[in-house]
């Protein structure tokens, strides 16, 4: 492998994860259930892959970026976390949960707390996860996902109240995250 | 070595002309018994088809003991699990014959979560001739009994009949991917991803569990796939810990995944243990945990491709691999119906194909090659040329002679060693 740069590196790790997130995805719905084994190995290819798009982000100029909506966005991450969870078998998923979780916690971190008291309780995990905070945009690797709605039903835009419910479910995600690494 | 070979199909003659398979008879396991005289094979649609080899005659010597259907019944059905609503798949993922003690003969098969005891049988007479109903089977009219007869024994033409005399289920919570049958001849084992149990095969309803706990793997080392074994010691192998460190300038995104076992095989004389992974198959001494004694490409060209077998999911395929019975020679598939076999001693290796075009029997097969370079010479095939969906999982070889069973999606491959 000659002359990959870190944008390539990049790119194909932007294109991994999502293949692999659809992947987990559809496994869902693949006869037979869930299949831990695979399972475990496509979470390990997104850990690779999440590895590898943080440091070559870290490697190029720092991007400012704004994080637009970010309640949207997260909402987004929030709901791919939520949907492997209810299966039977959380570990696995729950590695690949962290990748999408984690990603959803950065983002977090950057939103304009309302919630003082939910950020206190971040701030230890902020310190030591400064690094990851330079990876502020929103990751468009994720796909997006809306709920499907009824007929009938419109969309309308999520109350400010609903700020405090998402930091608390992201405040979930993040004991799990420190669960995982454990063993 | 030079082989003539032999055809057999699994599906029904209706789709023998045709050239698309189904799902249902797309084969899963193949396993001989320990004589070799069986040849068990499972599909996904829950069936077992069982050949059996013709007894040489010395009339027709060239008909060099050909197999045979001798026996096909449904093993398992598809379950619902209403818990959890899942489906549990019917396909066979295992066959493990029992050593035969009588006539009967008895294999395990189990799919995602049941294990079943199979007992095939023979019965080549019906007893005639009774006193109270009569040959149809309906009760006679007692006036009309006149006189008493003790029934006879009657030839009949041969029927092999399959009867379920075990099921051994709920032990499971994640898919049984083996079994193994203790030589005590009394137990045996199942894994899954995460437990062990060991059965006792007169008793169903419970066994014994051993958890699986530390086995995820931490960060940078690659993940294993655990199969238990129980060898001819009697030996219950816990855990791999044969491991090969990581050499850090391959590593990929998909490190992991095509270092990740996909078969574990004891040598017949116990001393080594072989492993496959995506890429390469090992031959290790039980006694050397650190490195493997031999390594062998299967199809390293692959390994520029990985990205594509990753999206496609070819890269999650499990493939099998094989001793033979002296353990100087091994056998795994690879794509493109292509099967590697690799000489311990000599250290030749060559690529065979299972396929129809090139199967006419008694036919020697051709070795085939790859190219993996620019210029590709007329018989070779490019890489990019190999047909990913056609991929060779499951082989066997038969205990002491040459003959191997390639399964090739739904069509069953066996190839015998040239006479001369």
């Amino acid at each position: 492998m000659s002359a990959i740069t870190a944008m390539d590196v990049n790119v194909e790790a932007k294109r991994i994860l999502a293949v692999s997130i659809s992947k987990l995805y559809a496994s869902r719905t693949q006869r037979g259930g869930l299949r831990l084994h695979r399972s475990l190995l496509l979470s390990l290819v997104m850990r690779s892959a999440r590895d590898i798009y943080h440091s070559s982000r870290e490697s190029e100029a720092p991007i400012a970026a704004a994080p637009e909506e970010p309640m949207d966005t997260s909402s987004r991450a929030e709901e791919q976390t939520q949907l492997p969870e209810p299966e039977s078998e959380p570990q696995p998923v729950a590695n690949g949960a962290e990748a999408a979780s984690e990603v959803s916690d950065s983002r977090e971190e950057e939103s304009d707390g309302e919630t003082t008291e939910d950020k206190e309780n971040v701030s230890p995990t902020r310190q030591s996860r400064k690094r990851r905070g330079k990876a502020s945009a929103a990751p468009d690797f994720l796909p997006s996902k809306r709920a499907r709605l009824e007929p009938g039903e419109e969309r309308y835009a999520a109350p400010l109240g609903s700020c405090r419910t998402m930091a608390g479910e992201s405040l979930t995600t993040l004991s799990l995250n420190r669960v995982i690494p454990a063993f | 070595m030079e082989e003539e070979n032999d055809t057999r199909k699994v599906n029904n003659s209706f789709l023998r002309d045709h050239n698309y398979a189904t799902e249902a008879d797309i084969i899963s396991t193949v396993e001989f018994n320990s004589t070799g005289e069986l040849l068990a094979t499972g599909d996904k649609g829950g069936r077992v088809v069982v050949f059996q080899r013709e007894q040489e005659s010395k009339t027709q010597p060239q008909r060099r003991g050909e197999y045979n259907v001798y026996s096909t019944f449904q093993s398992h059905e598809p379950e619902f699990d209403y818990l959890k609503s899942l489906e549990i798949e019917e396909k066979i993922n295992k066959i493990k014959w029992l050593p035969q003690q009588n006539a009967a003969y008895f294999l395990l098969s189990t799919n995602d979560k049941t294990v079943k005891l199979w007992k095939i049988s023979e019965r080549d007479k019906r007893p005639e001739g009774y006193n109270l109903k009569d040959e149809d089977g309906r009760i006679r009219d007692p006036a009309t009994i006149t006189s008493l007869r003790v029934p006879v024994l009657q030839p009949m033409d041969l029927m092999v009949e399959a009867t379920a005399r075990r099921v051994f289920s709920n032990a499971h919570t994640y898919h049984i991917n083996s079994i193994s049958v203790n030589s005590d001849l009394q137990t045996f084992i199942s894994t899954d991803d995460l437990r062990v149990n060991l059965w006792n095969l007169e008793i169903t309803d419970r066994s014994f569990s051993i958890l699986i706990s530390s086995c995820f793997p931490s960060t940078g080392s690659p993940s294993q796939l655990f199969s238990f074994l129980c060898d001819k010691t009697r030996r219950l192998l816990v855990s791999i810990n044969f491991e090969e460190p990581e050499d850090p300038s391959t590593r990929s995104f998909f490190s992991e995944i095509i270092s990740s076992i996909s078969d574990v095989k004891f040598s017949h004389n116990g001393r080594y243990l072989m492993t496959r992974d995506y890429l390469t198959v090992k031959v290790w001494d039980l006694q050397m945990e650190n490195k493997p004694l031999e390594t062998y490409q299967v199809h390293d060209y692959l390994r520029g491709k990985l990205c594509s077998l990753y999206e496609n999911d070819c890269i999650f395929d499990k493939f099998e691999c094989v001793w033979n019975g002296s353990d100087s020679v091994i056998m795994t598939g690879s794509y493109n119906n292509f099967f590697r076999m690799f000489d311990r001693n000599t250290k030749r290796d060559v690529t065979l194909e299972a396929s129809r075009e090139n199967s006419k029997p008694r036919a020697i097969l051709k070795p085939r090659k790859v190219c993996v370079g620019g210029k590709r010479r007329k018989d070779e095939i490019s890489v990019d040329s190999l047909d990913f969906s056609k991929k060779i999982l499951h082989t066997t070889w038969h205990p002491h002679e040459n003959i191997i069973a390639v399964a090739a999606t739904n069509n069953l491959y066996i190839f015998q060693d040239k006479v001369n």
